[in-house]
């Protein structure tokens, strides 16, 4: 988009907030979202945002690619019963990666049930992920291994939980930077609220990172908000706020690795909204025609991701058809490990239930478990003596 | 008990001839502030956050001199905002920290509801015990000093219903001390209900050997522990926090009368102590549980089950309860109505079918 409208505008890159009128209008974000790959894959300068390097956005690439395999077998999966549910994020694959793709080593990413392709992006294991969603009682990864929270249901509740996390790195004088994503529904809940004026009056160094798919279930923004962006909260609370186009892989890394540079370097928190779209329900048990028409969704199949970004790296010359089925082929590896995975039943296991909700089990607990127990040894006595029931009597002969 | 050489507790001594000799009349609120204190100055990880909690040292001046000892660091105000409060605090936990966050009064940590339920609670199990939470929620908490509405409720209920949270209730100065340090020291959150109207009350102690005894490792466990607070043989009252000085107040009257009464003090509402409750009553034949909170759907409701269902065949009379009425906390000209008094105490007491018994 025209850099004039920017104008008088700050950015991500630099600059504390101050108490000027100069200073408040620098919090302020773009009139326009921040785009440097626009749908028919051309780019764009923007003076504040330089476009990434063709590496770095053929990296990204490929996990765009995978990242859309993930939601489509998953998705599959849901069909033939193997996942109990699953909140796609089709469509918004490139806010995943590039939430993923810009943290280092120290940082902490805080997804949402939404963001399962980002938390995969990350380093976890796909089937640790999908641990819950098939249907077993606990989280399935192990938060510090990859420095990814659990998957957050209760909306923006892990935001403070981020704010907290960055408070005590700071303390220590560590350089975590820590990545929240929240969506355009989550805007409306009071922790949200509370999580970027704890996190501004903290100075810590947290991106709170909003993907504003249009819809909060069937709920359209129009009646979360008013506000002329939800970018525009951030000014509130003393912090910049900055919009971007969430279809744009380019524009994204460019904005978000320019916030988290800036959090590393003390500048405290910032907030992003990116502008996409939830191109499929809310999740398989909802029922989309309901509440928005096939039109509406049809105006954004041509702002895929995916579809931009290929088609600029093919007019650079960055990717080839072999490229492109290479990233296919590892698209089509991480898809078949899920296959494989989920297609095997998960094994749950009733005691374990009672094993970590204190330190130490309660002795009222313990009771508890000691009388699943016994059912279960109860059960399993029963089946085994009507397996062997034809062969003899000796029970009933017992009782006489 | 020997002098000591030691420094004085911090904030909280700032007078020049305190600490030089022991033991002294202690406020259950200084016996809190050491604790405090004394867990901050053993381990770094320990930091204090909340609304005036810094500078002010709270309403009730728990955290007096903190924020001056240990820094604007350790010992901090917060926003106004009791969810952000307790979200920080979880991720604080997550990250190495562990907090110790006050709610100013019962009835401002609702707001912190959802995450104490949806997270605190349940963030160890659902992560297989990776994320452990040693956090301590210290809420100023009941009633009996005369405060307005929203600054008396008994909230135990709410808490002690979630599963994950360890719930406490002292009601001693002693057990003030050690149970709050014991809290700090939990690996599992620790919701610590502070009796407002005991903040006052006094008992003979030495901080100083406090601090020793517990830094050794002598000091008995207290979380899960109850204790019997006065030796009885004819009935058993059940109580925890506030109630426990109104039902001793209660025993010594019925000792007048010729009654030989039993008091537990629960200390630990999660995790409960069945064994002591119910060796105390198998012993009594009778019980009545006292307790200030709404008596429906109640801790007091759950204790009376509990001892129904292991004591049935030891029992002489229905377990009875004494509780306050089902009704928001009262005004402070009519809280004395409310509240379980020693008067309904013994009146429940008389009614333990001794004519049939005993």
């Amino acid at each position: 988009m025209s850099t004039a409208t920017n104008e008088g505008r700050g950015s991500l890159i630099g600059g504390v907030p101050g108490g000027t009128p100069s200073a408040a209008h620098a919090l302020l974000p773009s009139a326009e979202p921040v785009q440097l790959v626009d749908p028919d894959g051309r780019s764009h300068s923007d003076q504040r945002y330089p476009l990434p390097d063709g590496g770095r956005l053929l990296g990204a690439y490929g996990r765009l690619i995978t990242g859309r395999r993930i939601n489509d077998q998953a998705n599959a999966l849901v069909r033939q019963g193997r996942l109990a549910v699953y909140p796609s994020s089709h469509g918004q694959e490139a806010c995943q990666v590039a939430a993923a793709v810009v943290l280092g080593e120290e940082d902490w990413l805080f997804p949402t049930y939404r963001d399962t392709v980002a938390v995969i992006t990350r380093g976890v294991d796909p089937l640790e992920v999908l641990t819950l969603l098939r249907g077993d009682w606990h989280a399935g990864y192990d938060p510090y291994e990859h420095r990814v929270a659990t998957q957050a249901t209760p909306l923006a509740t892990q935001l403070l939980h981020a704010v907290g996390v960055a408070h005590a790195a700071k303390l220590r004088g560590e350089s975590t930077v820590v990545l929240a994503m929240c969506g355009d529904g989550a805007t409306s809940e009071g922790d949200f609220h509370e999580a970027l004026n704890f996190a501004a009056v903290f100075h810590v160094p947290v991106v709170f990172f909003i993907q504003n798919n249009e819809f909060a279930i069937s709920v359209p923004l129009k009646n979360q908000t008013v506000a002329p962006s939800l970018a525009h909260k951030a000014i509130g609370y003393g912090m910049p706020g900055e919009r971007v186009d969430g279809n744009d892989l380019a524009a994204l890394l460019a904005v978000l690795g320019a916030a988290v540079d800036r959090a590393r370097d003390g500048g405290g928190p910032s907030l992003v909204e990116a502008h996409t779209y939830r191109m499929q329900a809310h999740t398989n048990a909802d029922d989309a025609t309901r509440y928005r028409s096939t039109d509406d969704v049809e105006r954004w199949v041509p702002k895929d991701p995916i579809v931009r970004m290929r088609a600029y790296l093919r007019t650079l010359d960055l990717l080839t058809e072999e490229g492109e089925q290479s990233l296919a082929d590892e698209a089509d590896a991480v898809a078949a490990t899920i296959r494989k995975g989920l297609n095997t039943e998960v094994q749950v296991n009733p005691a374990e239930l009672f094993e970590y909700v204190y330190t130490e089990k309660t002795s009222q607990l313990r009771e508890q478990a000691a009388l699943l127990r016994e059912e279960l040894a109860r059960d399993a006595d029963a089946d085994a003596a009507a397996a062997s029931g034809a062969a003899g009597d000796s029970t009933e002969g017992d009782q006489r | 008990m020997t002098q000591t050489t030691e420094a004085p507790a911090p904030g909280i001594t700032g007078r020049p001839d305190a600490g030089a000799l022991a033991p002294r009349a202690t406020t259950f609120a200084k016996a809190l502030n050491a604790a405090l204190a004394d867990a901050m100055e053993v381990d770094a990880s320990v930091l204090m956050f909340g609304e005036d909690v810094g500078p002010l040292g709270g309403v009730f001046r728990i955290t007096d001199g903190l924020t001056a000892r240990f820094g604007e660091e350790r010992c901090f105000d917060t926003p106004l905002a009791e969810a952000g409060i307790m979200g920080m605090a979880v991720g604080m936990a997550m990250n190495g920290m562990k907090p110790v966050v006050e709610m100013q009064f019962d009835a401002f940590a609702y707001p912190a509801f959802e995450q104490v339920v949806s997270h605190v609670a349940k963030m160890p199990n659902r992560t297989k015990g990776k994320v452990r939470l040693p956090i301590v929620i210290r809420i100023p908490y009941a009633g009996g000093i005369g405060g307005v509405e929203h600054h008396c409720d008994s909230s135990e209920a709410y808490y002690a219903h979630t599963p994950g949270l360890t719930v406490l209730a002292p009601a001693t100065v002693r057990d003030a001390y050690f149970m709050l340090r014991e809290a700090i020291a939990s690996p599992d959150p620790v919701v610590f209900l502070e009796p407002k109207k005991l903040y006052w009350s006094k008992e003979e102690v030495d901080l100083a050997e406090l601090r020793r005894t517990f830094d050794d490792g002598q000091a008995p466990r207290r979380i899960g522990r109850a204790v019997v607070a006065r030796p009885g043989t004819d009935a058993t009252l059940i109580s925890y926090g506030p109630s426990v000085p109104t039902a001793l107040a209660a025993a010594a009257a019925a000792a007048e009368e010729g009654r030989s009464i039993e008091v537990i003090d629960l200390r630990s509402i999660v995790p409960f102590d069945d064994e002591t409750v119910c060796a105390s009553v198998r012993r009594t034949g009778r019980a009545v549980v006292v307790a200030e909170a709404p008596g429906f759907a109640s801790v007091a409701s759950e204790i009376v089950a509990r001892v129904q269902e292991r004591c049935f065949h030891s029992l002489a009379a229905p377990v009875l309860r004494v509780t306050g009425f089902d009704i928001p906390y009262p005004s402070p000209k009519l809280e004395h109505f409310y509240l379980p008094s020693v008067d309904r105490i013994l009146d429940a007491v008389d009614s333990l079918q001794w004519e049939d018994g005993a």
